[in-house]
């Protein structure tokens, strides 16, 4: 993305960009919305899985956007979630060849979380949203924005699990033998489930600290 | 006793408002009513006034739980000696065990006071008295080797997750001393559960099993006797072994009305249903225990005495807490006998029930609420 985007200068208009930021902070799919949390707790064990992820829903959150909003003013109102979810399973189809291909191990680690991607919550909404509603390309922002914002909490809290949790990051140790020597042990909590959950909380605390409009008004 | 009030009452304008210490206040405040009964009275309305505030309620529960620390403190010694084959004095005993648990208890305090203030002042309320309890009790509940800073960072975890989270004490879901135990146990499992931890520094060809943990893989040769179990003779948590003094504390806390007797009855009385029922199964030897041996073994006493009891996190309807106590010792009995991986059932029960414990009320005060209707609507017909 970061080529194309010195290339096209013009259609990088602020409120283009502003499609891509919102997503990472104040519009953040996870810690605003609340969306898209079970596969963040599932593939968050370990950063690689997480970054293959997050380039998956990417894809997916990008291109159904695309593609929905090119077919916008064809689709019957009343049929509309039945051909979203038929675009939605294709790409996602054609994800998980692509991971089967080239990346197998971590594929075969995201086991049915890939074909999962379909009934990810950020998909459907941001469809529903944002691709009916708009033109192709800010429609197209606005998926990769949904996807980095999702995955930037995805990585987030990948790293600290793993590090925590299994003292290692891409699977290469990093915390010092020594450490374990003197009587360290790594936390095996961070790698069950509920502590992605926790992480996940501790990240929408932090947030809300800084960006105190995200509170609720009580 | 005049001198240091004297000196508090010096003390005291620097931490009020446009003092020097501002934004200390809520450390003064929590060290001035600790030291002295606050002299601060209700002006308006009808209350019932009465001796006991908080801080008095938590002394209560700390002098209920002092027999079994100390208990603990000499079976710790007791233990690791047995190990070696010796037998020596009681003081030997107490003087070894005192040196595994008090670091365990100042890293318990510490840590947890510590964030405790820290949250004080950042949310500028007065520091709540909760942790005295809860400090007490985590020591007690894990076992004399547990590494410090594995414990330092459970208690972190359970003030900050446990307890801040809601809102401080008063408003957590979750019995906090249980919720350190409960981290310790998944974080860290290599140093909560199996043979090894439950005697500190012990010899390794001696096997430290506690009777749960016997129980479990079907050893009943060589199973501690009756007497052994009830007075706490046995490895185990450092507070959880000996039934008789807990029974003793808790008599204390019924007696003071700190604890709920309706919680206490009902665990054991479920614990003990349980233990029929598998009597009557019989599937396998762990089966055939007598029920209330369940009672007497790990730490379902202590659980149901000190930690179901808490007036935070159990259920506050009076036909609630039957349930409630009732459904705990059944599930910690269930878990023992049928799940491999705990041989301790009672965190997890008491836990699991802790969420539960807002529902039952629910469902209590709905259900009450609708015969109440019903008897209206009868008198209104006829």
């Amino acid at each position: 993305m970061k080529t194309e985007k010195t290339e096209r200068e013009s259609l990088f208009s602020p409120k283009n960009m502003k499609l891509i930021t919102g997503p990472l902070n104040l519009n953040n799919p996870i810690t605003v919305q609340v969306l898209g949390i079970c596969s963040a707790l599932a593939v968050t064990a370990k950063l690689k899985p997480a970054i293959v992820m997050t380039l998956a829903v990417m894809v997916v959150t990008g291109f159904s956007n695309l593609v929905v909003s090119f077919l916008r003013n064809g689709i019957p109102p009343r049929i509309r979630i039945i051909v979203q979810l038929v675009v939605v399973a294709t790409l996602v189809i054609l994800v998980d060849q692509l991971l089967k291909a080239f990346v197998f191990d971590v594929s075969k680690q995201l086991s049915v979380f890939v074909g999962l991607i379909i009934t990810n919550c950020i998909i459907m909404g941001r469809l529903e949203a944002f691709a009916m509603a708009n033109k192709p390309w800010p429609a197209f922002l606005d998926g990769i924005g949904n996807g980095l914002g999702y995955g930037l909490i995805l990585i987030t809290v990948a790293f600290f699990r793993e590090l925590l949790g299994s003292g290692t990051l891409f699977d290469i140790r990093v915390i010092p033998q020594s450490f374990y020597n003197a009587g360290y042990v790594n936390n095996g909590m961070m790698i069950l489930p509920p502590m992605a959950l926790i992480t996940v909380g501790v990240i929408i605390w932090v947030q809300r600290y800084y960006k105190r409009e995200l509170i609720e008004k009580k | 006793m005049k001198a240091l009030r004297k000196f508090l009452d010096k003390q005291k304008p620097h931490f009020q408002q446009g003092g020097r210490f501002e934004k200390l206040e809520s450390t003064f405040e929590a060290f001035e009513t600790f030291l002295f009964v606050p002299n601060t009275v209700t002006h308006s309305g009808a209350h019932i006034r009465d001796a006991i505030d908080m801080k008095r309620t938590m002394i209560f529960v700390i002098i209920g739980v002092i027999p079994t620390l100390l208990f603990g403190m000499w079976n710790v010694g007791y233990q690791h000696f047995l190990s070696y084959g010796q037998h020596t004095g009681i003081w030997t005993n107490f003087i070894f065990g005192l040196g595994k648990v008090l670091p365990i208890i100042i890293v318990s305090y510490a840590v947890g006071l510590g964030i405790e203030f820290l949250f004080a002042q950042i949310r500028h309320h007065e520091v709540n008295e909760g942790y005295l309890v809860t400090g007490i009790l985590i020591p007690l509940i894990v076992p004399p080797d547990i590494p410090l800073w594995e414990l330092a960072i459970a208690v972190a975890f359970a003030v900050i997750f446990g307890k801040e989270v809601f809102g401080g004490t008063g408003m957590n879901v979750f019995n906090p001393a249980l919720t350190a135990r409960a981290f310790l146990f998944f974080a860290y499992p290599g140093n909560m559960s199996g043979e090894k931890v439950w005697i500190a520094d012990k010899l390794d060809s001696f096997s430290g099993a506690t009777p749960l943990g016997k129980a479990l893989v079907g050893n009943f040769h060589n199973f501690p006797s009756v007497h052994d179990m009830f007075f706490g003779f046995i490895p185990g948590s450092i507070g959880e072994t000996s039934t008789f003094l807990i029974i003793i504390g808790g008599l204390f806390l019924l007696i003071t009305g700190v604890a709920s007797w309706r919680i206490m009855l009902s665990v054991f009385a479920g614990g003990y249903v349980m233990g029929l029922i598998f009597n009557l199964w019989g599937a396998n030897q762990y089966m055939h225990l007598p029920a209330w041996e369940h009672l007497i073994m790990g730490g379902f006493a202590f659980g149901a005495v000190f930690m179901a009891t808490d007036p935070v996190t159990s259920a506050q309807t009076t036909k609630g807490k039957y349930y409630y106590g009732f459904l705990i010792g059944m599930l910690a009995i269930l878990i023992r006998v049928f799940n491999p991986a705990y041989p301790e059932g009672m965190m997890l029960a008491i836990l699991l029930m802790n969420v539960f414990a807002p529902l039952i009320d629910h469902i209590i005060i709905q259900s009450n609420i609708k015969k109440r209707l019903k008897r209206a609507r009868v008198a209104l017909i006829e």
